[in-house]
């Protein structure tokens, strides 16, 4: 995949799915969001961090 | 903690020589690198373990944030000034010094104890894999150093020989993985943190974390040792030599905060909070502890799993490949398929006894402890050999093939280190300096009255 726009929706949707990893914990901690709701978003989190970061991050392959 | 580094590896090019200006790298290579490699699947268990030893808020807050700091600063002042000054690997460092035969010893160490380390990965992993098998799979405690039970030994050696398959096959994608997954792995350990203080409904560490009424076994000094010299075999061991030599300045020795401080600091008090949650909810007692993967698993679900599973397998998974080649590098003609077996099986067979992994405090000063040492040798060569009259580099010719001085100042402090240790019950995370510092002087003292004062 090496169309631009495509690689910056890929960045996009994965910096989203590391605010997916982060924030709802935080939100938990503020007693904003159950604990069963946070774990599901966490999980559809990684599943987009892993289908999308392979498109636009480089490096660790040397 | 920390396996060998998962790129600009030694042994990939510029094995005999130094590292052209062409093929250096950049800051930006060394502190993603860094960051990566620190955030291991034993992060998991130092954290708890931490909390098993008595540690209190402030030792970990305090102590760890002296002691990443003085490992930073070594890596920075000593490994990575040597590092590109020589540009050479530390196995050709210190064949120059030692001779052929010694860096062969050399090898058969640091090859079974990354063997060890990675058994110890496989371990940790196999206490998530085992999640979802519920009550059939007996997880080992902190107490535990044998197998618990059949349906364990089958979880670690599948795991294990799924990662000795994947190591045959090279690292390229292990690490590219171990790459993508760093980022993500670090949130995942932040995570934990915070779902424990929100369901503890505090954040404050020093209410959170404190040290039994009986005292601290490991105290504010031993979690600033054992910060420092974790990773003493590649600081003070110069093993990471093979990875500076890329660096075009030595001021990227820096970037190792990047892993001090994400994984040793950040990380590792995260992990601690997961037992801590489980002590005082579940009543765990913390000597006997609780495995990663069922915490894990209470305070962020499959991710958490996820987390440790690919945390454990990207950090395993370079170490057997580096033990193979260290093991092939012993033998003339051993291919390096045979090497990664020997290493592979050598590693599934460890990750069996829950020893390596419950006993990692231990485990990781002793590793230090035996390693490190051989960094002296190194210092010495390269700053006060000229100063105090002993040969440089006395092995370059390739006429010597073992140096009797280094293997004595090697074996020497580090036998009756380990002996007074063990009688007087030190942790052996207190040991690789002392051991390092007499190595050093011995080293001049021996080769005073060995080797020829002229290379």
């Amino acid at each position: 995949m090496n169309h631009p726009a495509l690689i910056q929706v890929a960045k996009v949707l994965g910096l989203l799915s590391l605010a997916g990893t982060i924030v709802p914990p935080v939100l938990f901690l503020t007693k904003h969001l159950a604990l069963e709701p946070m774990k599901f978003i966490m999980l559809i989190a990684m599943i987009g961090w892993f289908v999308t970061a392979p498109l636009w991050m480089k490096g660790g392959d040397q | 903690m920390a396996t060998e580094p998962q790129t600009t590896q030694a042994g990939d090019e510029f094995e005999r020589e130094p590292v052209p200006e062409k093929a250096q790298k950049g800051a930006s290579a060394f502190w993603g690198m860094y960051a990566g490699e620190h955030t291991a699947g034993t992060e998991f268990m130092i954290g708890p373990l931490f909390v098993a030893w008595g540690a209190s808020a402030f030792d970990l807050i305090v102590g760890l944030l002296l002691g990443n700091l003085l490992a930073v600063v070594t890596w920075r002042f000593l490994t990575a000034e040597i590092a590109t000054q020589k540009r050479l690997t530390l196995y050709y460092q210190l064949e120059k010094i030692t001779g052929r035969n010694l860096v062969t010893l050399y090898n058969l160490f640091n090859g079974l104890l990354f063997c060890f380390l990675a058994g110890a990965m496989v371990t940790v992993s196999a206490t998530a894999v085992g999640v979802p098998f519920g009550d059939s799979i007996k997880m080992p405690s902190f107490s535990d150093t044998m197998p618990t039970g059949i349906v364990w030994v089958v979880t670690c050696a599948v795991i294990g020989v799924a990662m000795t398959v994947v190591a045959l096959r090279g690292y390229g994608f292990v690490a590219r993985m171990g790459h993508l997954a760093a980022p993500w792995m670090f949130l995942v350990f932040v995570a934990c943190g915070l779902v424990v203080m929100g369901k503890l409904d505090t954040m404050n560490l020093f209410e959170l974390i404190k040290a039994p009424e009986g005292g601290s076994k490991m105290g504010f000094w031993g979690v600033v040792a054992f910060s420092w010299f974790c990773n003493s075999a590649m600081h003070l061991g110069m093993s990471d030599l093979s990875v500076l030599r890329f660096a075009r300045k030595p001021k990227y020795g820096w970037a190792a905060a990047a892993g001090m401080f994400l994984g040793h600091y950040v990380a590792w008090i995260c992990a601690a909070l997961l037992l801590v949650y489980w002590v005082r909810v579940h009543g765990v007692d913390p000597a006997q502890g609780k495995p990663p993967g069922p915490m894990v698993w209470d305070a962020v679900g499959w991710a958490g799993l996820v987390c440790v599973v690919i945390a454990g397998w990207t950090t395993a998974n370079p170490t057997i490949y580096r033990a193979g080649l260290a093991f092939q590098g012993m033998f003339k003609g051993m291919s390096r398929a045979t090497g990664t077996i020997i290493a592979g099986t050598v590693c599934t067979i460890a990750s069996v006894f829950p020893a390596f992994a419950m006993k990692l405090l231990d485990f990781v000063g002793l590793y230090g402890t035996i390693l490190a040492p051989v960094g002296a040798i190194i210092v010495v060569d390269h700053y006060l050999a000229k100063r105090v009259g002993i040969a440089t580099e006395p092995a370059a010719s390739g006429k010597m093939k073992f140096n009797l001085a280094v293997l004595l100042a090697w074996v020497i402090p580090v036998a009756i280190a380990l002996t007074i240790a063990n009688a007087k019950n030190i942790p052996a995370f207190f040991l690789p300096l002392p051991c390092w510092l007499a190595c050093g002087v011995l080293y001049i003292l021996f080769s005073k009255f060995t080797t020829p004062q002229k290379a």
